[in-house]
């Protein structure tokens, strides 16, 4: 057993047992008075895309959250059902459409492990590198789009846009596109990195921590921040075990586990790093988790760039098109920005999955919802649905 | 100059205005100053669909910023809103409100599709779920390709629409669909049938092209 692992092991055998099926309940009180039903969604500035809540009030309270998918379902499992390996990448892009690279990442290591093809070392670091941006660039724009939802406006929005900008000139400069990056294969990269581009990085890399600075001075202590999110949504760590949540949601309410540190994939066993925990599981926590992996992802940026070796971007051996792994299943995951992003593909010899199934942090972490809504006002639910960090891609797929 | 005139009449009324302003004297049509203040100062809906909607968020903020052509007040509600942007995948679960979003916004009313996917589905047109193009419910004012768009390309649309809106007639024939009273304003919502949406488009509004065999 690994140190990360071990509270977990402790938190695991305190889990209860599941509650089952739960039967929807007539909108009615224990008195039998007649209980408000709001629909929040699909459209609705602060659920971040089509997202619909059937929430039921008491009063002001929250009694009842049912969460309603499948708005922006659009068969990703099925199309890549029917395409051959290298077609689905491009669909793995527009999952989590703010985080592409790694969601490139996730796939190609399934595909790596399903028919065993190696990654050549550089290859290794520009995954790293590449995301590691992609992770302060979620953060950043989460953080954002939650003070939003919080009701200050745009203005933290802009600053962490601004920064999100500088980073998808970096992508764009490497693949050719700001937001659809489509630049992992199995096996490598697509192409490899200039000499500027590293520099570049390095550069943004320096200064982000002065942007991260001036972020927290204006947020950390901030009334509104405060207020609104302090001891509001929280997640007590065996309800966060046993619902599966994982990434950032499930660090704040102290659990330790991060896919990078447990299965230590690509080459992140080299970085130094700390994983920041939470202590309460509330909103506020959530918020600080982003703000210290940003610190934590500039210093493995920090040490990827400083180490990065030379050498080929993509194994020789490692056919693109035409792969036809032998039968048999993988399940590649990695930690993407909102969590553990997996992917389990079952092959059975021919040129593309029998089974393709991506297991989506945002809708994983969205199942307790309602537990962490219950007897809070609806302006709470906006914002503990703003520091899930989804995306609506993602969840529906 | 456009209300209909005609054309001898226009030469004259152009040159009637140009004289007038070496004076220091303005004069401009009712017709031009009310295209004018609309095309100036739209309103879009926020509304986000998928991906492209990160993009039309970028569009409005800092580096892009919409708000030089006067677009910067995104509206929540439809009841305030004169554009609707369909920024990503319309899947048939979302059809309906897209259109009875439409349906709730007053006149004058503008679309723009954002994206392969508004379009024709685009890269998930082979979905089960995905409705292949909105103009199939709701008249679309402008066209973005790309996947997503770039915010230079929603920039070039806005401008696009607000050349359409500057050009707009009041009178006459040719003005457009809100001016007419006997046309009506809302369209049929569609709704989930057995195996499809119903109606699967509103012929109305839905021009395929049609390939001409020669």
């Amino acid at each position: 057993m690994s140190p990360e692992t071990a509270n977990l092991e402790e938190i695991v055998a305190q889990v209860p047992p599941a509650r089952g099926v739960v039967e929807p309940l007539p909108p009615v009180n224990a008195e039998g008075e007649q209980l408000l039903e709001i629909s929040m969604g699909p459209h609705h500035p602060s659920t971040h895309g089509v997202f619909r809540m059937n929430v039921v009030l008491e009063g002001e309270q929250v009694v009842r959250l049912k969460p309603v998918f499948g708005y922006l379902h659009r068969n990703h499992e099925k199309i890549a059902e029917n395409a051959a390996y290298l077609a689905a990448i491009p669909y793995t892009d527009r999952l989590d459409y703010l985080c592409s690279m790694t969601n490139n990442w996730g796939y190609a290591l399934a595909v790596e492990k399903l028919a065993g093809i190696g990654v050549p070392e550089r290859a290794e670091y520009i995954r790293v590198i590449v995301a590691e941006l992609t992770r302060l660039q979620n953060h950043a724009s989460l953080i954002g789009f939650l003070m939003q939802d919080m009701g200050m406006s745009g203005t933290p929005l802009m600053y962490a846009f601004r920064e999100r900008e500088k980073i998808l000139d970096l992508f764009e400069s490497l693949s050719g596109a700001r937001m659809m990056c489509n630049y992992m294969r199995f096996g490598g990269v697509r192409v490899d990195t200039s000499a500027e581009w590293l520099r570049q990085v390095r550069e943004l890399n320096g200064e982000f921590p002065r942007f991260l600075d001036e972020f927290e001075s204006l947020l950390a202590g901030n009334e509104i921040l405060m207020g609104r999110a302090q001891g509001v949504g929280v997640l007590s760590p065996e309800l966060a075990v046993s619902s599966g949540a994982s990434g950032p949601m499930l660090r704040a309410s102290g659990v330790n586990y991060d896919v990078r540190k447990v299965d230590g994939y690509g080459v992140y066993d080299r970085f130094s790093f700390r994983v920041p925990l939470g202590d309460h599981g509330d909103v506020y926590d959530r918020y600080m988790m982003r703000v210290l992996e940003m610190r934590e992802s500039v210093k493995i940026l920090e040490q990827a760039v400083r180490d990065i070796p030379a050498g080929p971007i993509m194994d020789p051996k490692a056919r693109l098109r035409g792969l036809r792994p032998k039968a048999g299943e993988a399940y590649g995951r990695i930690e993407s920005p909102k969590g553990e992003l997996g992917f389990y593909l079952i092959s059975d010899g021919t040129g593309n999955p029998y089974r393709y199934r991506v297991r989506p942090p945002s809708l994983i972490n969205l199942t307790v919802l309602e537990d962490m809504c219950l007897g809070r006002g609806v302006a709470d639910v906006v914002v503990i649905l703003g520091s899930v960090d989804i995306v609506l891609g993602e969840v529906d797929r | 100059m456009r209300a209909g005139l005609g054309g001898v009449m226009d030469e004259e009324l152009k040159n009637l205005k140009a004289e007038l302003s070496k004076h220091g004297v303005f004069t401009t049509t009712f017709e031009e100053l009310y295209n004018w203040g609309r095309k100036n100062s739209v309103w879009p809906l926020t509304f986000g669909l998928a991906c492209c909607a990160i993009e039309m968020i970028a569009t409005t903020m800092a580096r892009y910023d919409l708000a030089r052509f006067g677009a910067e007040v995104f509206r929540a509600s439809p009841r305030q809103a004169d554009l609707i942007i369909v920024s990503g995948t319309v899947t048939k679960k979302m059809a309906p409100q897209v259109v009875r979003l439409y349906n709730q916004m007053p006149e004058p009313k503008y679309v723009i599709a954002m994206g392969a996917c508004a379009i024709s589905g685009g890269p998930f047109r082979d979905g089960y779920n995905v409705l292949k193009g909105i103009d199939r419910y709701i008249p679309v004012d402008v066209h973005i390709p790309g996947c997503p768009p770039r915010p230079e390309a929603l920039i070039d649309a806005f401008m696009t629409l607000q050349k359409k809106i500057d050009a707009q007639q009041l009178t006459g024939e040719d003005r457009p669909r809100h001016l007419k009273e006997d046309l009506p304003s809302e369209f049929p919502v569609p709704e989930y049938g057995e195996h499809d949406l119903e109606p699967p488009n509103n012929a109305e509004v839905w021009n395929p092209l049609k390939v001409i065999q020669k």
